[in-house]
């Protein structure tokens, strides 16, 4: 499977790292004993169903919900101005401070006097069954006058485009422009210039399991708790406690197990406060499962950009600069910010040498579901047209693909390399630590690139085109501001570690686990990790941008040393041995080679609860516990470079994706076996992307691809093994020296296969500019090729 | 999504299941439930009364009378690709049954339910379709047959009359030794037909093709017979100029494009699918037939 | 839309789930899926699309894998159903199960539950015979994992169907 480069290092105390430690996470999971929000019972609970608008703009000018609400088995029948009673603003405050927004476009709870996307939340019945809820949509009468929907963003930003909500000004919701360097003077001296343009499209996020809330407000305690399918508890509480009008301490938000997250579970919906405040009105709890119909056009999802970009090189085929515009279909609200296309236009970059930038980004507002980050959040993007452009080149100047890489290629002995580019906190974009060129030659290497020749040539007698992809790429991770983790241990002696960052299947609670264990001398499987719960951790952040490992991970590792120390100070004093001839062990501390001759970790934790009257331990503090607020110093990049080989058969212009080896450097790894499960993961679902995925939606905005029939996600007979090889470039951000990892597969995919496709086309002379590449699509490139060439 | 309400009837014989249907306003059948129960979780269909046939145990069966084999509609599209009675008779369709739907819906899919919902990408459709079958209907009035030319009546709509159910589909086997193949190209993988081709050759003692079928499904709402591309196959030897003729017929098909497949490329399709159909017959034809897909 | 009709009629419902016999009563259109999880509390199988598709409702009735979001309860009337709760013997892990956590076959562990139904009727389908990996990519075809890429999966099912075969499975 994968090959480890570099080992961590022994340090006196083993820091957990570089173990392929045993999931604790599934045993359960196995046996079918996971705990997700629709497992979620309570006494008295009732089910909610959204009647969702038709259209995908329009004025909604009359609900009538009598005949619904009669309906034997509804309780009530929500609309906005009924939930707008128990809530503190017209609107939800989500925004993000971003100084590129020209205008907030929150969200309603529920349609107001607009509807602006197919989806869009109007009505909520509470009922009996979600069966009788549903029935009860049926009876409810809506009057939305159609209006001009905004469905291409180039079309909204157009003299004279219809409004996409009768609130905004227009439809720029904003613009941003990324600069630096004398893109002037590049061009002008350019010996070529390659001028392009590119459609992207991402697609959906698609864990299998759909978004779901519970939500019960106890009257007597005046409690809201919430079981929330999410991947930020902490948000959805900061959201729900400003909402609703209620204390901190009057709001809990539970994440439970949650099956997968990706991006979409990181934005807070509508629903959520629905639900909530629907149980605050009734009394009762509220449970709604978002069924999979209503994820396709009511989650979040990432959707179209369309690229104009042209890029200048030297003689030597080195990039002098890029210039160009990323038009970005933003949706029908704001809320994520605009850091989307921020990634797109900041991974252009990549690990290259780029000495001029100027790139025009404008965020048009559309009706449809609003566009947040699904896995990459929006740096595939980047990457992609980078990477078209270097191939593009590469053909123009007659070079080998690699070749024109390197000479572009960021040295290790320029890091840590600081860009001209500057990120959304304000600072420079600054790669800490990485060896790109290695990377790439490691990559070429191990997936027998000098080889191919051979294998085209026997695909070629058989009658096929095979192809060879290169792509690298960047990732930012480890986001900050801060993660929490905190460390204790009570008299039982059992160690529980509580902590804000979440669990979505990436293994937190084992990465977590792992490293604490290391630190007190047990295995992971003895310790209790409280993930996801407000009130496990205080404050928190929770899962997106690969942040957990770097952040939760350092958290965690020093609130553990924390609490070793502690136990070494106290079993050191009141076993009068030297803390240096102490070792923890098995619960235990004790002399190093005489177990009996110590204390366990509830002794010590005993000796340090207090009893009433009785001196604690010279010199100690109370409790046997630390907590750990962790700020990462800056963005720790990661880096990595992705090689596929793919095949096509003319005759059904099907592709094959034959071969696919990634080289992937993210530091130190915690745990080697599921750092290799998420590039897995993010692999597949970048080749999903790549081939398969396309959330079709009709020129009224009426999506059209909304069941698993339509819109296709890569199967395990479409995808062959992925052969991933690590490098360990430590980040010297943090203690650790971790990055991030989860997202890194999905970043490079899309441009690897793009450049396979040439690569085996190149014949033809076909050009990829737009994904997903299906049959239909790559057919009618080849056969206007093939015309192109015949009328040549 | 949850279906609406409905009443539910288990008839335990074809006579109560029959008169129930005759009886019963807005009612529908249940079959495998792989096509129907989706729709009905969407409420794209909402019928009073769901009549469940499972519990009609004789409307299963696979049956040969003389060279006609008959299936039973409620006969589990598994239990047709295991038959050994099937794969003797009709390999064609035995290996056509295994590319329907996945292990899991073919458990519980039917032979029949697939005949009477006509998705256009469906793999059973198009060997009926070449084989000429014949489906059988039952009323509480009695039995007719409807041969598959007929069977089509539009996008997901049949000739079935009110009061009907498919009782069973008969397919005319061909004579031991013929030549048979299955193509098909999907949109992903082992999934969702874009295009499909069958073709069923038998040859004379001279080395020339006796009779040809060749059908052809995703081109528009029912898959047809390519009645050129046979024509120019029948009473000659299959030499690959022969098939390339064929295949050149096929590709001038009507072909309605989609949101998936532009019509040109559905004719692309077609026409290579049908050389490949074609080249793989004629080589199970000369080899006797043997070779199970 | 039509309205319900004046009273939701509900059907007595007699199961034989993991080899114990339950019963409740649903209405006939509560699906097979919705009546083990919250009528009989069974919440192991997990509901991803209702469609049909994804295949994480996959339980095995009358010992063959099917859909449960596509059967209603009531045709199960009388039937013997497995689902995961019914896999593993007290303490110890089924081989597909214990193989799957090995190789890291899950993560967030939601489509997990038909992975393993769907394993278990390959591996008695098989009868001892080998299995190649392009094999049992395509009997995995018809469940969707979003997590995992598939390929601890793949390996998991490797080791325990070909285990015990002599020699290594060449595709």
């Amino acid at each position: 499977m994968a090959q480890h480069a570099g080992e961590a290092t022994d340090a006196p105390v083993s820091n957990g790292l570089g173990r392929s430690v045993q999931r604790i996470e599934d045993d359960a999971l196995l046996r079918g004993r996971g705990r997700f929000v629709d497992d979620v019972a309570l006494p008295g609970m009732l089910h909610a169903a959204f009647l969702r608008s038709p259209y995908a703009h329009g004025r909604l000018n009359r609900i009538d919900v009598t005949e619904a609400q009669v309906l034997p088995g509804v309780h009530r029948v929500f609309t906005y101005a009924d939930l707008r009673a128990v809530l503190t603003s017209d609107r939800i405050p989500l925004a993000m401070p971003a100084g590129a927004i020209r205008f907030d476009v929150d969200p309603f709870v529920l349609a107001r006097d607009e509807v602006c996307h197919v989806g869009e939340p109007v009505a909520l019945v509470i009922a009996d069954s979600r069966h009788i809820a549903e029935d009860a949509l049926g009876l409810i009468a809506v009057d939305i006058e159609p209006l001009p929907a905004i469905v291409d963003p180039r079309g909204g930003l157009a003299e004279g485009a219809p409004k996409a909500r009768l609130d905004c000004p227009d439809n720029l919701v904003a613009r941003a422009a990324m600069q630096y360097g004398d893109i002037g003077r590049a061009f002008a001296d350019a010996a070529h210039v390659v001028a392009e343009e590119f459609h992207l499209h991402k697609g959906g996020g698609h864990s299998i399991e759909t978004r779901g809330v519970v939500a019960r407000f106890d009257t007597a305690e005046r409690m809201l708790t919430v079981w929330d399918s999410t991947q930020m508890p902490h948000q959805a509480k900061r959201v729900l406690v400003r909402s609703l009008g209620l204390g901190e301490h009057q709001v809990r938000v539970i994440a439970p197990d949650v099956g997968g997250g990706f991006g979409p579970k990181f934005v807070f919906h509508p629903e959520e406060l629905a639900v909530a405040a629907a149980s605050m009105l009734l009394g009762r709890p509220v449970k709604w499962i978002e069924d999979r119909f209503e994820n396709f056009m009511a989650t979040a999802q990432e959707r179209n950009q369309f690229w104009t970009v042209e890029a200048a090189f030297d003689a030597q085929g080195r990039l002098l600069g890029i210039r160009g515009t990323l038009i970005h279909d933003h949706g029908a609200y704001t809320p994520y910010g605009v850091a989307l296309p921020q990634n797109s236009g900041t991974n252009l970059l990549g690990p290259y040498v780029l000495p001029a930038y100027d790139l025009d980004i404008r965020l048009c507002l559309t009706n449809l579901v609003p566009a947040t980050p699904t896995r990459g959040a929006g740096r595939p993007q980047g990457t992609f047209v980078m990477e078209r452009l270097l191939d593009r080149a590469a053909v123009h100047f007659g070079l080998p693909r690699e070749e024109i890489r390197s000479r572009n290629l960021i040295r290790a002995d320029q890091m840590p390399y600081e860009t001209p580019l500057r990120t959304r906190d304000g600072g420079l974009m600054v790669y800490d630590s990485g060896d790109y060129p290695e990377c790439q030659r490691r990559a070429l290497d191990v997936s027998d690139w000098a080889g191919f020749a051979e294998r085209r040539a026997a695909a070629v007698r058989q009658g096929r085109y095979r192809g060879i992809g290169l792509a690298n790429y960047v990732e930012g991770s480890g986001r900050g501001p801060f993660e929490s983790a905190a460390v204790s241990i009570g008299p039982s002696g059992k160690v529980v570690v509580t902590t804000g960052a979440t669990a979505q299947g990436q293994g937190t609670a084992t990465m977590l686990a792992q490293l604490v264990a290391a630190s007190l001398g047990l295995e992971a499987s003895q310790i209790s990790v409280i993930a996801g719960d407000t009130a496990a951790s205080p404050l928190g952040l929770g899962a997106f941008a690969s942040r957990q490992a770097v952040t939760a991970g350092n958290a965690v590792h020093q609130a553990a040393m924390q609490v070793r120390a502690k136990i070494l100070a106290i079993a050191s004093n009141a076993l009068e041995i030297d803390e240096s001839d102490l070792e923890l062990m098995n619960g235990r501390v004790s002399l190093k080679g005489a177990p009996e001759m110590g204390m366990s970790f509830g002794q010590i934790a005993g000796s340090l609860a207090g009893l009433p009257g009785m001196a604690l331990p010279k010199g100690a503090t109370p409790g046997l516990a630390a907590a750990v607020d962790f700020q990462p110093k800056g963005m720790a990049y990661c880096n990595g470079t992705h090689v596929a080989e793919i095949e096509i058969d003319p005759a059904t212009c099907s592709i094959i994706v034959e071969r696919y080896t990634v080289v992937h450097d993210c530091g130190r790894l915690i745990n080697p076996m599921m750092v290799d499960g998420q590039v897995l993961g993010g692999v597949v679902h970048g080749i999903s992307s790549a081939l398969f995925e396309w959330m079709s939606v009709d020129a009224q905005g009426q999506p059209q691809t909304c069941t698993y029939a339509d819109y296709l996600l890569a199967t395990a007979d479409v995808v062959p093994r992925i052969d991933i090889h690590h490098m360990e470039s430590p980040s010297p951000l943090n203690p650790l020296g971790i990055k991030g990892a989860g997202e890194s597969g999905t970043i490079a995919a899309s441009a690897v296969i793009a450049s396979a496709i040439e690569d085996a086309l190149s014949p033809l002379g076909v050009v990829v500019r737009e994904l997903p590449m299906t049959p239909g699509r790559l057919h009618a490139l080849m056969a206007k090729a093939t015309r192109d060439g015949a009328a040549a | 999504m949850k279906p609406a309400p409905f009443h539910y009837h288990a008839p335990s014989t074809r006579m109560e299941a029959l008169q129930l249907l005759t009886e019963l306003e807005d009612a529908r059948v249940l079959a495998g439930g792989q096509s129907l129960v989706p729709m009905l979780n969407l409420r794209l269909a909402a019928p009073e009364n769901l009549i469940d046939l499972n519990g009609v145990a004789d409307l299963a069966g696979i049956v040969m009378e003389g060279r006609r084999l008959t299936i039973g509609a409620m006969t589990r599209q598994r239990h047709g690709e295991r038959s050994g009675l099937v794969r003797e008779a009709c390999p064609l369709l035995a290996h056509a049954l295994s590319h329907v739907g996945h292990q899991q819906t073919r458990n519980r899919g039917t032979i029949g339910g697939s005949i009477a919902h006509m998705d256009p990408t469906a793999e059973l459709p198009v060997v009926a379709c070449a084989m000429d079958a014949v489906v059988v209907l039952e009323s509480a009035r009695g039995t007719r047959e409807v041969p598959f030319a007929q069977w089509s009546d539009g996008y997901l709509a049949t000739a079935i009359g009110p009061g009907e159910i498919v009782a069973a589909i008969a397919f005319p086997c061909w004579p031991a030794g013929h030549g048979w193949a299955f193509e098909e190209v999907t949109r992903r993988g082992e999934g969702y037909s874009i295009v499909s081709v069958v073709a069923l050759l038998s040859m004379g003692a001279d080395g020339t093709v006796d009779r040809c079928a060749i059908a052809i499904g995703g081109l528009g709402a029912a898959p047809v017979r390519a009645d050129a591309a046979e024509a120019v196959l029948t009473g000659v030897a299959p030499g690959d100029e022969a098939i390339a003729q064929a295949g050149e017929a096929a590709s001038e098909l009507e072909a309605e494009g989609d949101l998936y497949a532009h019509e040109a490329f559905k004719r692309h399709l077609a026409k290579q699918l049908t050389l490949r159909a074609l080249r793989s017959a004629r080589d199970r034809a000369h080899a006797g037939g043997t070779g199970h897909g | 839309m039509r309205a319900a009709p004046a009273m939701a009629e509900t059907v007595p419902i007699t199961i034989a789930v993991n080899g114990v016999e339950r019963t409740g009563d649903a209405e006939p259109r509560t699906h097979l899926a919705d009546f083990l999880r919250h009528h009989l509390g069974l919440t192991g199988t997990h509901i991803g699309c209702e469609h049909g598709v994804c295949g994480a409702c996959t339980v095995l009735v009358d010992g063959e894998t099917a859909r449960s979001c596509l059967m209603f309860a009531v045709q199960a009337n009388g039937r013997s159903i497995t689902t995961i709760e019914g896999v593993a013997e007290a303490d110890l892990l089924h081989p597909i199960q214990a193989a799957l956590s090995k190789h890291h076959g899950l993560q967030c562990g939601y489509c997990t539950p038909g992975i393993v139904m769907t394993l278990i009727e390959l591996q008695r389908d098989l009868a001892g015979e080998p299995i190649t990996e392009p094999a049992v990519r395509k009997a995995l075809s018809g469940n969707l994992c979003r997590c995992t890429g598939y390929q601890g999966m793949v390996d998991a099912a490797l080791e325990v169907l070909n285990a015990g075969q002599d020699q290594e499975v060449r595709p």
